[in-house]
């Protein structure tokens, strides 16, 4: 098991955010977590990174129990967070900078941004750049972190709906060429059952795990046309969130 | 167009005063000891350009010196105030109450400790220029958000590497606006210490020529004090945009 969480409880300002949370990813798995807003979607990702410590719990990576910031996961917040001041390629190679292997990072940057979109940008900076853009030169300073797992925060929920689509596109190509770990938080239902190969419903009042869904991988590979054709998933999952079904399957 | 009306409206303004007042002194034949013409002013400038330079330059010196150590005082002081709060909480409130000291007073005792040379100048600039530069950074650093922080943390960052990837560079615009203010400020600062008590600089100048009622000279080394601080400000509007590339390249 590559990341499992066991018993993690969490309060802010009093009151129970997270009570017995638990929840294991496989290597190499895409996990979306799903649910309302304000159950601690987000909450989970940044007691993951050790911006927020657990009241009781463990989280374990490799079956090895980690605490605090660890360097095993790296962390992609709903906004893209680039420095203003800094160039996209300086920007994307933040983890080798913090690490002093700033040239590897520098090569290895150059190397991806054709396929990340971003060929010819090197040496703008962030504010030149279009919202998908800065976006997806968020996505590679993430990508090129040497970290086990990739935590994804709401990546493109700043986006309007075309350049959403477009991403996520891109996100689903990216996705196969990548092979990481990657624990996607989401309230776009239609986001989390096109890239995910499992996706964890939270709920309940403080939340948990209440429910998994694993959506079907045609052999053809997913696209728009098979997404639109997910209705019944779609309600289901919609269901649970509401809270109206809690079996587990 | 209106970019060319905006800039040609403050020199229009400025010109008609000079042809107004410099029609009232030949009119009203007003002596020099009491107002002088503006071409008088401007004969002086150029009769008196050596004296003004050399204590100019006394004056500028004075100024640099003290808005180096004003801004590095600021840089160390503004960090330990958003690293720590209790220092935060204890420097803060002290600095605000010494800005409520008029300098003109503050001036003379520093002479009365320190003597008549550069070193009393020196610390009257400190002291003018200190509080804007650092309450700018301190601000700024502050203000930031935090989101910045975490990411480069949950990457691997230490603390005291945030601040030299995140927090510094974020406060820098916060940083020049308060240099700016300073920059103004710290000709005006050396001319006070210089007014109280000194040997040479524009201050000196200023109050030699003020008691041999010489009111020509007077306005030329206000002039020349006037220019000087705008040139002060220029130099850190190129700091800026050496700075802060970023600013420029937007779409």
């Amino acid at each position: 098991m590559k990341l499992e969480i066991s018993g993690l409880d969490f309060s802010y300002g009093g009151r129970e955010v997270l009570r017995q949370l638990n929840l294991q990813v496989e290597e190499g798995e895409f996990v979306s977590i799903l649910g309302a807003s304000g159950c601690g979607k987000s909450t989970i990702l940044k007691l993951l990174t050790g911006v927020l410590s657990p009241a009781a719990g463990t989280i374990s990576v490799d079956g090895e129990k980690v605490q605090g910031m660890t360097g095993h996961f790296a962390y992609m917040p709903q906004n893209d967070l680039l420095f203003p001041w800094k160039t996209i390629l300086d920007n994307v190679c933040l983890y080798g900078r913090i690490h002093g292997t700033a040239e590897e990072a520098r090569r290895e940057a150059m190397e991806n941004m054709a396929a990340f979109g971003l060929s010819g940008y090197e040496k703008s900076y962030p504010s030149a750049l279009s919202g998908g853009m800065r976006q997806r030169a968020a996505f590679l300073r993430t990508a090129l972190c040497k970290s086990d797992i990739l935590l994804l925060d709401e990546p493109f929920g700043a986006l309007d709906v075309i350049t959403r689509g477009e991403m996520q596109d891109w996100l689903l190509s990216m996705r196969r060429k990548m092979n990481r770990t990657v624990v996607l938080v989401t309230h776009d239902m239609d986001e989390a059952i096109y890239l995910s190969d499992r996706i964890l419903i939270l709920g309940g009042h403080p939340s948990r795990v209440v429910s998994q869904l694993i959506p079907p991988a045609p052999p053809e590979g997913r696209s728009r046309d098979w997404l639109y054709g997910q209705g019944d998933l779609r309600r289901r999952i919609h269901r649970e969130i509401m809270g109206e079904e809690s079996e587990e399957t | 167009m209106n970019r060319w009306k905006n800039k040609a409206a403050p020199v229009l303004l400025i010109a008609a005063l000079l042809v107004c007042w410099e029609a009232v002194v030949r009119i009203r034949e007003i002596p020099l000891y009491v107002l002088p013409a503006p071409s008088q002013v401007v004969e002086a400038l150029i009769a008196n350009r050596g004296t003004l330079a050399a204590h100019g330059a006394v004056t500028v010196a004075e100024a640099l010196a003290g808005m180096a150590i004003a801004l590095l005082l600021a840089l160390v002081i503004g960090i330990a105030m958003d690293a720590f709060p209790a220092v935060k909480s204890g420097v803060y409130p002290v600095l605000v109450v010494t800005q409520t000291v008029p300098m003109i007073v503050l001036a003379p005792i520093l002479i009365i400790y320190l003597g008549f040379g550069i070193t009393p100048k020196i610390l009257t600039v400190v002291l003018m220029c200190f509080f804007p530069i650092v309450v700018s950074f301190a601000d700024a650093m502050g203000q930031m958000d935090e989101e910045y922080v975490q990411l480069v943390r949950s990457f691997g960052a230490g603390r005291w590497m945030a601040y030299r990837l995140v927090k510094i560079p974020a406060a820098v615009p916060g940083l020049i606006s308060g240099l700016k203010v300073a920059a103004t400020y710290s000709i005006s600062g050396a001319v006070v210490g210089e007014w109280i008590g000194a040997q040479s600089g524009l201050g000196y100048y200023l109050l030699r020529v003020k008691n041999g009622y010489m009111l020509d000279k007077v306005f030329a080394c206000v002039l020349v004090i006037v220019a000087l601080s705008l040139c002060m400000n220029g130099v850190i509007r190129l700091f800026q945009a050496a700075a802060m590339p970023y600013a420029a390249q937007k779409d």
